[in-house]
């Protein structure tokens, strides 16, 4: 009987264990498996031209197969989302967490969270209404998706994530480091921007780094807006394609097993790779936030 | 006070002032502009019917079923995986490397695109047992594997260790004292841990296109479970960018933003009940 | 001196690096109240918990020598079995978040009992044994956090009861309690040594004089002096002893 019930704990313990390592092996699975799939059709076109190459044309008679569009537009769409959307999401966080009436502060907090409820083909939806012919009529041009819409609506989309996770930074300031400061005879303001925000810097910066995170990973509302076209990003109105979207939009005419379809799946082991790179600088940031 | 000490006093408020206003008016004409375009177009039939191409009728029935059995079926797998990870990380384990391994895999998947989810899942489920909710219900279980297990930990943390103290000090096992004082402590994360799961699942669509598919034919449960089958996110985005139909599009738009609001009311009365139940 | 029920021999125990318990031996009498002193840290409450094995959850324990309970090495016995009858009662109330029945019935259903009549008996005599039944028979099903400090800390005392143990540790039980609790504590205690062999830790002097019939002295880590309460603290074989109960020091 004794010798029965410890048997069984131990299965049970060897049960959780399995249980707690699914996180590593999907991991583990999702990464084998994009570079399984992914690495072949770079290896044929070659690495250079499969990230240098300016030209994408899988369907042409001599097809070709270079991803710095995509990269390219990748890049440049993230760092536009990000030039507009931190200065609007850290200076809403800065007055949400340190200056906003308790009533104010629920009401934007309960307005950011929605915000960051809204899946993300509605943001393409209202994009392609109300953006995209705004643009065209704003700047006079025939087409308005493109980088620039796609600049705009990620931009709304990385706010929520930016906004909540500098306000949860900014509060946990200590609240003696704010009242030396104004005992100094220094203005809320002052203190909030001089002594607050330094203190919380890790915790900001992390929310930025998680905002290009969302921003390049992002798919659908950027397939709806950007207008999908393989160009190299010359001009914000120019009609583009995401890495994310190059993975997308081709999925479901590619024939399995070709060249084709396989340079799309190295498509997302680049991306894959640019996430990876990015969760490891979160996770810089976040643990020098812990370590303090 | 020195005019450059005051200039940016002003300045500062202002810019916080400008910020503040354009995430609240943005979050209220998005809100705004899509119930007012969506709820005219919401009809009995619309919610009633499947679509057919010979009487040009558009019923999303079939996508609300979807949705609700792919958020079901997502559920019944993920809570148990999810919650047992959880269980491991705070009652088993002992090697604080392994701790950091699996939260640092954990963290690394709620940071991958839900596009790549969907290759992934295509690759793994659908090749294998074909385009069908629950190829794409398996591949929303590793999405929010994470959101479970994060949740369930951090409420297993609040569950006071004199409570696993007492009833180790009666001799009750481990797996005893797990079942009947442990995880009663933690269902307050679990069910948060749900809500914003299925938030999660509701809005997703990248990872479904490819895994569930996008076919609008109305089953049962089971039957469903392996059919190709689109939830609204999907038909949403298949109404709008393949079909052009805009008032369908914005209806279920709506429809999801209700669904996202009251997702998010529960999830924070849940947190607010489980403040007020620590603090007591 | 009762015959002893517990018998130590040259324990040592050490929290990773640090030796917190050294070359401990010693007898513990039955059916007796045996009160363990000390400042903060010489190690008495580490001993008490050795004695049910609750240091086996902390990871980085290593413990070295034995304890004999009923002539078995505890070390080697089976820990749930041996913590049926050796009880514990804590610093702080811990009665679960359960109604006040299911908290007394709690342990008698982890060792396999399942008949509601004999539940019911179990409840009541443990609850009457540990004197709270009156104040709790009417509102078994009640949460047992509803109640107050002092009578959560009886409900602990007749949780522990519930599973009929040999002996019960009690780890510094009225330190979070109001005077008038730590008296009825104290009584209870007692009266129960009439059937149970009582170790208590307390950093209160005055209730070890009180209810105490033999009294270890632990310092550093180590059992300075151990006997008679009386005679202990009328006349302390060891100076540390001395000085510490005379207050020089602690």
């Amino acid at each position: 009987m004794k010798h029965k019930t410890k048997s069984l704990e131990h299965i049970i313990h060897g049960i959780f264990l399995i249980l707690g390592l699914i996180t590593v092996g999907c991991v583990l699975l999702i990464s084998v498996y994009l570079i399984l799939s992914g690495l072949p059709a770079i290896l044929e076109v070659g690495i250079a031209d499969f990230l240098f190459g300016s030209s994408w044309e899988p369907s042409a008679a001599e097809p070709e197969y270079g991803i710095l569009p995509f990269i390219l537009t990748s890049i440049y769409g993230t760092a536009g989302a990000i030039i507009i959307g931190v200065p609007i999401g850290f200076l809403t966080a800065v007055y949400l967490a340190k200056m906003a009436p308790k009533k104010v502060k629920a009401v934007i907090q309960q307005a950011v969270s929605m915000l960051a409820g809204i899946p993300s083909v509605v943001y393409g939806l209202v994009g392609m209404i109300v953006l995209v012919p705004g643009i065209r009529k704003l700047f006079g041009i025939p087409d308005g998706s493109g980088l620039l819409a796609a600049i705009i609506v990620l931009a709304i989309m990385i706010l929520p994530s930016i906004i909540k996770m500098s306000v949860t930074a900014l509060e946990a300031v200590p609240k003696e480091f704010e009242d030396a400061s104004l005992a100094l005879g220094a203005t809320p303001e002052e203190t909030y921007f001089r002594v607050s925000v330094p203190a919380a810097k890790s915790g900001i910066a992390a929310s930025v780094v998680l905002g290009v995170g969302r921003a390049i990973g992002e798919a659908m509302a950027v397939m709806m807006v950007a207008g999908n076209v393989p160009n190299m990003p010359d001009s914000i109105f120019q009609s583009v394609r995401f890495l994310t979207t190059a993975v997308a939009s081709e999925m479901a005419y590619s024939v399995p097993g070709s060249l084709h379809r396989n340079a799309l799946f190295s498509i997302a082991l680049v991306l894959f790779l640019f996430i990876m790179l990015i969760n490891a600088t979160l996770n810089f940031f976040l643990k020098g936030d812990r370590t303090k | 006070m020195s005019t450059k000490r005051k200039i940016f006093r002003w300045a500062v408020r202002i810019g916080m002032g400008l910020a503040t206003g354009i995430t609240a008016a943005l979050t209220l004409f998005l809100v705004g502009y899509v119930l007012i375009k969506g709820f005219p177009n919401i009809s009995w039939e619309l919610l009633s019917t499947s679509p057919s191409y010979i009487s040009e009728r558009i019923g999303i029935l079939p996508d609300i079923l979807n949705t609700v059995y792919i958020v079901i079926a997502t559920l019944i797998i993920v809570i148990p995986l999810g919650v047992g990870a959880a269980i491991y990380l705070t009652e088993y384990a002992a090697s604080k490397k392994l701790v950091g391994i699996i939260e640092y895999a954990a963290e690394a998947l709620s940071g991958i695109p839900s596009i790549i989810y969907g290759l992934v899942g295509m690759l793994i489920f659908s090749n294998n047992m074909g385009t069908s909710l629950l190829a794409g219900a398996l591949t929303l279980v590793i999405m929010n594997l994470p959101t479970i297990m994060r949740n369930t930990q951090e409420s297993l943390k609040t569950v006071p260790q004199s409570y696993r103290e007492g009833a180790f000090g009666l001799g009750a096992g481990k797996w005893r004292v797990i079942r009947t004082v442990v995880l009663p402590g933690c269902l307050d994360g679990v069910i948060t841990g749900c809500i914003l799961s299925v938030g999660r699942i509701l809005g997703e669509s990248a990872a479904l296109l490819y895994t569930a598919g996008f076919a609008h034919v109305a089953y049962g449960f089971f039957d469903g479970l392996t059919q190709s089958g689109s939830t609204l996110t999907v038909a949403l985005y298949v109404y709008a960018k393949e079909r052009g139909e805009f008032g369908v599009a914005f209806a279920i738009a709506s429809i999801l933003m209700v669904l996202a609001f009251l997702i998010n009311l529960s999830a924070s009365m849940i947190s607010k009940h489980h403040q007020r139940r620590n603090a007591a | 001196m009762n015959h002893a029920i517990i018998t130590v021999n040259d324990l040592n125990l050490w929290y990773g690096q640090s030796q917190a318990l050294k070359h401990i031996t010693m007898e513990i009498p039955e059916k007796s109240i045996t009160a363990l002193i000390g400042p903060s840290g010489c190690g008495k409450s580490t001993f008490l918990k050795t004695l049910n094995r609750m240091n086996d959850l902390i990871p980085t324990v290593k413990i070295t020598g034995e304890v004999r309970y009923g002539g078995e090495n505890i070390f080697e016995s089976e820990v749930n079995a041996l913590r049926k009858e050796v009880g514990m009662v804590f610093q702080k109330p811990n009665p679960f978040p359960m109604s006040i029945y299911d908290n007394i019935a709690y342990g008698p259903r982890t060792h396999g009992i399942k008949s509601k009549a004999k539940l019911d008996e179990i409840v009541e005599r443990s609850l009457r044994d540990a004197a709270i039944w009156d104040e709790v028979k009417d509102r078994l099903k009640k949460n047992a956090i509803g109640l107050s400090g002092g009578q959560q800390q009886r409900l602990c005392i007749a949780r522990a009861l519930a599973v009929e143990p040999k002996v019960l540790l009690m780890d510094e039980p009225t330190s979070a309690l109001d005077p008038i609790s730590t008296s009825r504590i104290e009584e209870l205690a007692m009266e129960l040594k009439e059937k149970y062999t009582i170790v208590i830790v307390t950093h209160n002097m005055q209730q070890a004089v009180r209810i105490s019939d033999f009294t270890a002295f632990f310092l550093l880590g180590e059992l300075v002096e151990f006997g008679e309460t009386e005679e202990m603290f009328s006349q302390p074989k060891d100076q540390r002893t001395e000085d510490y109960i005379t207050g020089r020091f602690g």
